[in-house]
């Protein structure tokens, strides 16, 4: 058999082909206009492939060519503040090419081939190089050095190495053995490339939201899930968690979202300004954008595209964070080609193998010694939409199975406009017991302690609120009536954020552990008062407590909270002497 | 390949024809069916390999047998475009149904239609007065958005679609829509109504109407959609309009969908529905937006009825994942006897703000429509607990944001058919009707709001 066969079948994506030699997930040319697929399922003498492209008018008899090669993604210096669609082709060379609509067979390289970087040699001559070991640096972005590694199948000697200026395609560095290595490389995006070995995540990534680093962290390296009905404010989320991580490097996956929501990160990612840094976001940016109506196949890659360019990147010793918007999509992708290979359902129509896709995608996130000992991790955070809002659903369940973090999106906080809507009564985290010591080191020493009684009062307080369904708040004693105040200044001083505002946006990790001391200082002098004759009333109703609260929406707050905390509580024990 | 007849039918089940035997054939081709009678039926490959074909016709089998002859085409489902579209009325499968003549092409245009590359896409932020108070304040509507309706059985939402059709226009522009309506499976009563609608404002002169009504084959009303939004964007992005799309009912669309899967024997997903249903949809509603350095939009509002007023049901759960927000309607505030009926809790637009604030509506818009929903949202809370504990268990607050709700729905909410609001004067009367709460309850308004617009201070 040759690698040339014919179509035999055409079923929406799905394309059956005859006479050709394939093996599993080969790249194929389809047709006469060559669009390209992938092929899924052997039977016999026919290839099944799914087809990346909307393959209408295509006849049976036209000609599919194999090419032997798996689906790859291209590495290397310039996919940095990079859009792509699900199989690695740049947005812009596309509309270049074709006009404002996605039309069909047109191949676009990922990055400019042509262009020239400066490659500054980090070996000499004879030196023994291993698979991914660094043979060199580009500066690719003014924040990122490109680091260029042996691919991590090969190892040898040097036996010549350049400097200087070159493209990605002209040979950089010789072996001994007359392997020649360019900048470069390319890796098949459904196998996760190798490390040494997965550490235990040590440290948070930390996020800027106060109700994920102070209540619910997720470490470098770890993965999480954020289900939620539409309209509870996922890619609000998402798209926070990506300007304000403290990531070295995002990769953003708008998997069959909105194109306007898309066009929105692509408008703005290039004006914001990363606060780690101070340089332009897009700088550490590689975006893939697979709109809801782009071809289903692309959609179903593009999560594989993207953790690739992430591990990538991980190996260099960056740490990664990866967001998929969202997965739900993802798997959708997943059931619509099953059900056009006519396989067996599992529950709910998607396929029997779902949650073994899902787990091995979150399996690819991790901290690790990667192949040249350096330390570097891959953040996964996963965008689930279950229908009707309800996570008792396949891909929910399949996500939560595997991630140790849960952020709850609600529907309920989101109507009562308390964003992020994150339930804090069923949302959680594994990792604070990994994480604990990273905060007492860095932050502060009884950290954990403190955030234990944050969300011990807010657990009380659901308690209460029971009660105060049915009788009315004035029915309670004060102390409950204060604990109930203390939860409300919780849940709005400090649990409500506005990603949209300015300073309130992104929050110092520091300044977070200081606003829930200042709610804890308030308890403990509203306690004393009241024990000493205070009235609640005029407890709660200090001046200074409006503007502590406000406080927040001030830049420099961090350096004012201490005193505005000092002014309230000698205003709430000044409730006693009035009485 | 066009001309050769086949004969060659195996099966016929539901709306679908198999055959085999034939030279090969395009996926996506179309296919004219000529039976004993003479009657001609058109249709389109569904699948196709060298031994079977599958057409899906759109009239329905009827009548269809063993010796009727199937032709192919050529060619996969193209609309025949030009601006004598405007002021058309034409059937769902895009043949003239005013009685006037065929539609004279400048082009023909693939009613498929293709992905907009989101790099090309323009971020929409023009603000759409509708002047409906409810919709303006607090789901304000933007050019290039896909903004539901989720309604039910036995409401108003073709009321509340004509009004916004009618009155929709950009603040302080005299720029008029081009209006695409495309009827799925609605009854000729509805029709009606609408079609009377528009001649008697005249707006007809300036839409293109596609009708598929209940009787009609339920089949063609997948194509109906397409053909519409394959007008739409011929007006918008080769003819510089701004178009807004209306099409109702999607409900409808669905389940023609759901009756062809169910036909071929697919998998099927929730209730029936094909796995495939959220990407199908993705393909109309997607074709909203507004392109780089093109002059026209498109805008849509799709109307669907939730199936027992079940927002969770895969139509509009699936919908609220891809659109842009959502208008809700609420059978209790109908009852209520107040129109429109709309439901501001659960209704959202996705994309308000992007165009309300001091350039394109007021300063105030932001804080003053936080405001009356968090109000509104209190009150409505508060009415379950004095169900339970009376209204004298309530503080001063409380009691005055009970009676708020009710003047929210008398007041704000409630407006003739042809009430044409500004937004000026939408926020002059909230800003009367928050003025029965005491301002120190009126956390979310900004004191320099308070200051300049609160009727108290302005005398």
């Amino acid at each position: 058999m040759s690698n040339e066969g014919v179509i035999y079948r055409i079923s929406g994506p799905v394309v059956t082909a005859t006479g050709m030699k394939a093996a599993m997930y080969d790249v194929v040319r389809v047709g006469d206009e060559g669009l390209m697929g992938e092929v899924i399922e052997l039977h016999g003498d026919k290839a099944v492939i799914q087809v990346y492209e909307d393959t209408s008018g295509i006849r049976p008899g036209e000609p599919v060519l194999n090419t032997q090669e798996t689906l790859s993604v291209s590495l290397g210096p310039g996919l940095l503040t990079q859009i792509y669609d699900g199989i690695q082709r740049p947005l812009p060379t596309l509309e270049e090419e074709m006009g404002v609509f996605i039309t069909r067979g047109v191949d676009a390289d990922a990055f400019d081939l042509e262009k020239i970087w400066t490659f500054e040699p980090q070996v000499a001559v004879g030196d023994s190089v291993v698979g991914g070991q660094v043979i060199g640096h580009v500066q690719e972005t003014e924040t990122i050095i490109h680091k260029i590694m042996v691919p991590p199948t090969v190892t040898g000697v040097v036996k010549s190495i350049e400097s200087g200026d070159y493209n990605v395609t002209q040979t950089v560095c010789v072996l001994e053995d007359g392997t020649e290595m360019q900048m470069m490389q390319k890796w098949p995006v459904r196998t996760p490339r190798p490390f040494q070995q997965k550490y235990a995540p040590d440290t948070p990534l930390i996020t800027g939201m106060r109700i994920l680093d102070f209540l619910f962290p997720l470490a470098k390296g770890g993965a999480a899930g954020i289900p939620g009905p539409f309209g509870s404010g996922k890619t609000v989320t998402q798209q926070s968690l990506a300007k304000y991580s403290d990531a070295q490097l995002v990769v953003y996956i708008g998997c069959g979202e909105r194109g306007n929501e898309m066009t929105e990160v692509l408008d703005e990612f290039p004006h914001l300004i990363d606060p780690n840094t101070g340089k332009p976001l897009m700088e550490r940016t590689v975006m893939i954008a697979n709109t809801s109506n782009m071809p289903v196949a692309a959609r179903e890659a593009s999560v594989y595209t993207g953790i690739t360019i992430a591990e990538y990147f991980r190996d260099m010793g960056y740490d990664v964070a990866l967001m998929a918007d969202s997965t739900s999509r993802w798997a959708e992708a997943m059931r619509e080609i099953s059900s056009r290979l006519e396989e067996m359902p599992g529950e709910e129509g998607y396929p029997a193998y779902l949650s073994s896709r899902i787990a091995e995608f979150y399996e690819r996130a991790g901290r690790v010694e990667t192949l040249n000992g350096d330390d570097g991790s891959v953040t996964v955070i996963g965008a689930v939409s279950p229908p009707g809002g309800d996570i008792s659903e396949p891909v929910s369940q399949g996500t939560l199975r595997i991630v140790k973090v849960f952020w709850g999106l609600d529907a309920g906080l989101a109507r009562q406009r308390h964003f992020p809507a994150i339930n804090w009564l069923n949302s959680y985290s594994l990792y604070p017991q990994s994480l604990d010591q990273w905060f007492r080191d860095n932050i502060a020493q009884d950290f954990p302690e403190i955030r234990t009684q944050v969300s011990g009062l807010l657990q009380i307080e659901s308690e209460l609120q029971e009660i105060v369904q049915l009788v009315g708040s004035d029915a309670l004693p004060v102390d409950q009536q204060l604990t109930l105040e203390v939860a409300r200044m919780i849940r709005e001083f400090f649990l409500q954020q506005n990603g949209f505002h300015d300073v309130d946006a992104y929050c110092d990790i520091h300044l977070q552990y200081q606003m829930a001391k200042a709610i804890l200082s308030f308890q403990d002098a509203a306690k004393s008062a009241m024990a000493g004759g205070a009235q609640l009333n005029d407890v709660v109703n200090v001046p200074s407590r409006s503007d502590l609260m406000r406080g927040r929406f001030e830049k420099g707050y961090i350096d004012t909270i201490a005193d505005m905390v000092k002014k309230m509580t000698d205003e709430i024990a000044d409730t006693v002497e009035e009485n | 390949m066009t001309g050769k007849e086949y004969r060659t039918i195996t099966d016929v089940k539901g709306p679908l024809v198999f055959l085999n035997k034939t030279e090969p054939v395009a996926f996506g081709e179309i296919v004219t069916l000529r039976l004993s009678n003479g009657t001609i039926k058109n249709g389109q490959v569904l699948d196709t390999s060298d031994d079977l074909v599958i057409v899906q016709v759109f009239e329905g089998t009827s009548k269809i047998d063993r010796e009727s002859g199937v032709t192919f085409m050529g060619d996969v489902f193209k609309l025949p475009v030009s601006t004598d579209l405007v002021g058309r009325i034409l059937d769902g499968a895009g043949r003239p149904r005013d009685g006037g003549p065929e539609i004279v092409a400048e082009k023909k245009a693939d009613i498929i239609g293709a992905a907009i590359n989101p790099y090309s896409r323009q971020s929409p932020n023009d603000f759409i007065q509708t002047g409906v108070s409810a919709i303006d304040l607090c789901t304000s509507l933007v050019r290039g958005q896909k903004l539901p309706i989720f309604s039910a059985s036995g409401l108003p939402h073709n009321d509340i679609a004509l009004q916004i059709a009618r009155q929709a226009k950009l603040k302080d522009s005299d720029e008029e829509f081009i209006v695409v309506f495309c009827a799925m499976g609605i009854t000729a009563e509805e029709y009606n109504f609408f079609r009377s609608d528009l001649e008697r404002t005249g707006a007809l002169e300036n839409a293109v109407l596609f009708v598929n009504l209940a009787d009609d084959p339920a089949v063609e009303r997948i194509i109906t959609p397409r053909l519409a939004l394959t007008a739409a964007e011929y007006l918008a992005f080769e003819k510089d309009y701004h178009v807004l799309v209306i099409y109702t009912d999607m409900t409808n669309y669905c389940d023609a969908l759901r009756q062809i899967g169910a036909a071929r024997e697919e998998v099927p997903g929730r209730r029936g529905y094909p796995g495939y249903m959220y990407t199908d949809l993705a393909m109309l509603y997607e074709r909203a937006g507004i392109i780089k350095n093109k002059k026209g939009s498109i805008t849509q509002f799709p109307i669907l009825t939730m199936p027992g007023d079940d927002i969770t049901h895969p139509i509009p759960d699936l919908s609220g994942y891809i659109t842009e927000g959502q208008i809700v309607i609420s059978r209790e505030l109908h009852q209520q006897g107040i129109y429109p009926p709309i439901n501001v809790l659960p209704s959202l637009s996705r994309l308000m703000g992007s165009c309300i604030g001091e350039k394109t509506t007021r300063e105030d818009h932001k804080s003053v429509s936080d405001q009356m929903y968090a109000a509104y949202a209190q009150g409505r809370e508060l009415r379950g607990l004095v169900a339970i504990v009376g209204e004298d268990a309530l503080n001063e607050r409380d009691k005055q944001l009970l009676d708020f709700s009710g003047v929210f729905e008398d007041k704000f909410l409630r407006q003739t058919r042809d009430e044409d609001r500004s937004i000026e004067e939408t926020l002059d009367l909230c800003w009367n009707l928050m003025s029965s709460i005491d301002t120190k309850y009126l956390v979310r308004l900004d004191q320099k709001w308070i200051d300049k617009y609160h009727p108290d201070n302005k005398a």
